[in-house]
């Protein structure tokens, strides 16, 4: 049977603890981005909220902070969609059995699915941003009649950066959530639209007082983002970001991932607006 | 000082180094300040002679001298390059080990009692500071903690502050309000060298019914209230605290950012020499063999480009940001962030930064 979600936030000391997981299926997103299937060896139950990270481990080269990208109904496999940009990201998305992958977490708040029930829903990716969405996505469809419209708006560099081909085909099709996808530059093969995912904006008309944004990817997409949904009459409160951060310990005391005020390891990564918008967009806060 | 429900207790100069062996039999590790490359650190004593005695410092921006006189203070001198975070929350240590198989060893406590006789107030209200940000939140460094835990603090009140002192300002001294097990006020004249004990706790308790203490007279109490007022005025640099946050949130994009980053080295001192500085990072390392690998923790600073760095980039490229980052987490997140301002007063940012930036002229350049 499998165990309720809850939308609560699930630290526990329990983070603290390196997991030892086996990758036990390595799927290729696009040429440098991979999702890591990860089994903890311990057995035990991982839950998780939309949202949260983990720290994950490569023996003897380091840690880094991924976005759970995965189902959160969904307890046996832990998923984790990675970029590699480093040595650390490298040495994961090369594991093999009987190699293995630390795990530590889950960190972090998570999006206010709770709060945005019986409200119209968007969600706007830009990039691999759209990893953190994924479980929001995955848990809005899984309880579909609690939320009333609901958007989605995706947009990456080149076709070949979108990631979740498969699912994005399937979101596509469905009746029950509007999909918008774009590119910065197509291809040859490429027959939908060109251009940031801002511009998809004006495909859309949102109800400002009964909608809740939730928003992925790099900074300026984001802060573009915002503009547009104010544009829309969204107010700061019902637009959510998720921030990212040099994070290191995931527990708010190596300092590295401050911003402002915050924590973005433990207050965040996951913030409304009107929390931020003293230091949202100014350069190198 | 009230002595209305309080005893004082006095003890005489000669005497002070039974402080030190009885800390030793109770099976504390003492630390103290004593000298070493012409300035004063906390090192492990084995006895009170190894305090730096007669020995005075002279501080200004940028500046730190010790000077030698002829007489047998103990401490007569401020604080030194190193906080007590030295001693307390190491700058490097060992977080696990991992086998290739995955089996993860975590060092534990080896049980060690800490004392550290010779704190200043300001470095105690850093400790509580410290204790704050890294054993009150949701999670706990451990490895503060356990050294943290059953450490034995001996004050020493500040009867002569340092140039670059701003205790007053922070209200963090030039007298310990709280915090410590032991206070100690040195009192000496051309007739007389007695410290004054004012205990706060069961622990301090344990040390002073061995020592073989006095009461203090109602004439010696008199002096060291005295003392302490004239301690008081002695404190010069102020930092005007009122609405000090709201200020600096204010003045995000002030142009002296700029000005100061133009001066600043992005050198790290005053993260390093800073008594609540916490920020960590850990490395991870491998046998060559690669069987197995080590993960430590490591003292970083937020003026370091890697500190920010993000795939593409780090955040804070310039200096003016990294700048900006430290004074406005002193200053303000900081309050936003604990409850109180990161810093204490205790001088040590100015005097060892190598260009004499003063954070107080810094605060109020960016206010005005």
């Amino acid at each position: 049977m499998k165990a309720k979600v809850t939308l609560e936030n699930t630290q526990t000391l329990e983070v603290e603890v390196m997991r030892k997981c086996s990758v036990e299926e390595v799927i290729k997103e696009t040429p440098d981005t991979y999702t890591l299937m990860l089994k903890p060896l311990d057995k035990k139950e991982y839950n998780f909220v939309p949202g949260q990270f983990n720290m994950l481990y490569a023996f003897g080269v380091g840690e880094v902070p991924i976005s759970l990208s995965g189902d959160p109904d969904e307890k046996r496999l832990i998923a984790h969609t990675v970029r590699i940009v480093g040595a650390v990201t490298n040495a994961l998305v090369n594991t093999r059995k009987p190699g293995f992958i630390g795990l530590r977490g889950p960190f972090g708040n998570g999006w206010p699915l709770e709060k945005a029930k019986g409200k119209d829903v968007i969600i706007v990716a830009g990039g691999i941003g759209l990893a953190p969405l994924r479980p929001a996505i995955y848990y809005v469809l899984k309880h579909r009649k609690e939320y009333g419209k609901f958007f989605f708006l995706y947009g990456a560099r080149t076709p070949n950066d979108l990631l979740y081909k498969k699912e994005l085909k399937e979101w596509k099709s469905r009746f029950d959530m509007d999909t918008f996808i774009t590119v910065d530059a197509g291809d040859e093969k490429w027959t939908g639209n060109v251009g940031v995912v801002t511009t998809l904006f004006k495909r859309i008309r949102l109800d400002p007082d009964n909608t809740y944004a939730f928003v992925c990817g790099p900074e300026i997409m984001m802060k573009f983002t915002v503009l547009e949904l104010r544009n829309q009459g969204l107010t700061d409160d019902k637009i959510y970001i998720s921030m990212e951060r040099n994070m290191k310990c995931g527990m708010g005391l190596c300092g590295h991932c401050q911003f402002g005020p915050y924590f973005v390891c433990k207050d965040g990564p996951v913030f409304s607006m009107d929390q931020i918008n003293r230091f949202f967009g100014r350069r190198e806060v | 000082m009230s002595s209305q429900q309080k005893t004082y207790f006095a003890l005489d100069a000669e005497m002070f180094g039974n402080i030190i062996d009885v800390l030793k039999d109770l099976g504390y590790t003492v630390y103290g300040p004593t000298e070493r490359d012409g300035a004063i650190v906390y090192d492990v004593l084995d006895s009170a002679e190894q305090i730096a005695r007669g020995l005075y410092d002279e501080q200004s921006p940028g500046r730190y001298k010790l000077v030698k006189k002829n007489d047998k203070r103990y401490f007569g001198y401020v604080v030194g390059p190193q906080s007590p975070k030295y001693v307390l929350y190491p700058p490097q240590h060992l977080l696990f080990k991992v086998r290739k198989d995955g089996k993860t060893f975590i060092p534990q406590s080896d049980g060690k009692k800490i004392a550290i006789v010779g704190l200043r107030p300001c470095d105690l209200k850093a400790i509580e500071i410290l204790d704050n940000v890294l054993l009150k939140g949701p999670y706990k460094e451990s490895v503060y903690e356990a050294l943290r835990k059953d450490a034995v603090f001996i004050a020493v009140n500040c009867v002569e502050p340092g140039n670059n002192c701003f205790c007053t300002s922070m209200n963090t001294g030039p007298f310990a309000q709280s915090g410590y097990d032991i206070c100690i006020t040195e009192f000496l004249t051309d007739r007389s060298h007695v410290f004054i004990l004012d205990v706060m706790t069961n622990r301090g308790a344990e040390v002073v019914n061995r020592l073989g203490c006095r009461n203090a007279t109602a004439e010696e109490l008199d002096a060291v209230s005295r003392l302490m007022e004239e301690a008081k005025n002695k404190v010069r640099k102020r930092l005007n605290t009122e609405n000090l946050k709201d200020d600096l949130y204010k003045n995000i994009e002030h142009p002296n950012w700029n000005e100061v980053g133009n001066r600043c080295l992005a050198c790290g001192n005053c993260t390093l020499v800073c008594p609540t500085c916490f920020c960590s990072s850990v490395f991870d390392k491998s046998s060559l063999s690669m069987d197995v690998a080590e993960r430590w923790g490591l003292w970083d600073s937020c003026f370091s480009i890697d500190y920010s760095y993000i795939h593409g980039g780090s955040i804070r490229q310039s200096i003016m940001s990294r700048y900006r980052q430290w004074l406005m987490h002193k200053l303000a997140t900081w309050v936003d962030q604990f409850g109180t301002f990161g810093c204490v007063g205790c001088g040590r940012c100015i005097t060892w930064c190598p260009v004499g930036i003063d954070i107080t002229e810094e605060a109020n350049r960016v206010r005005g």
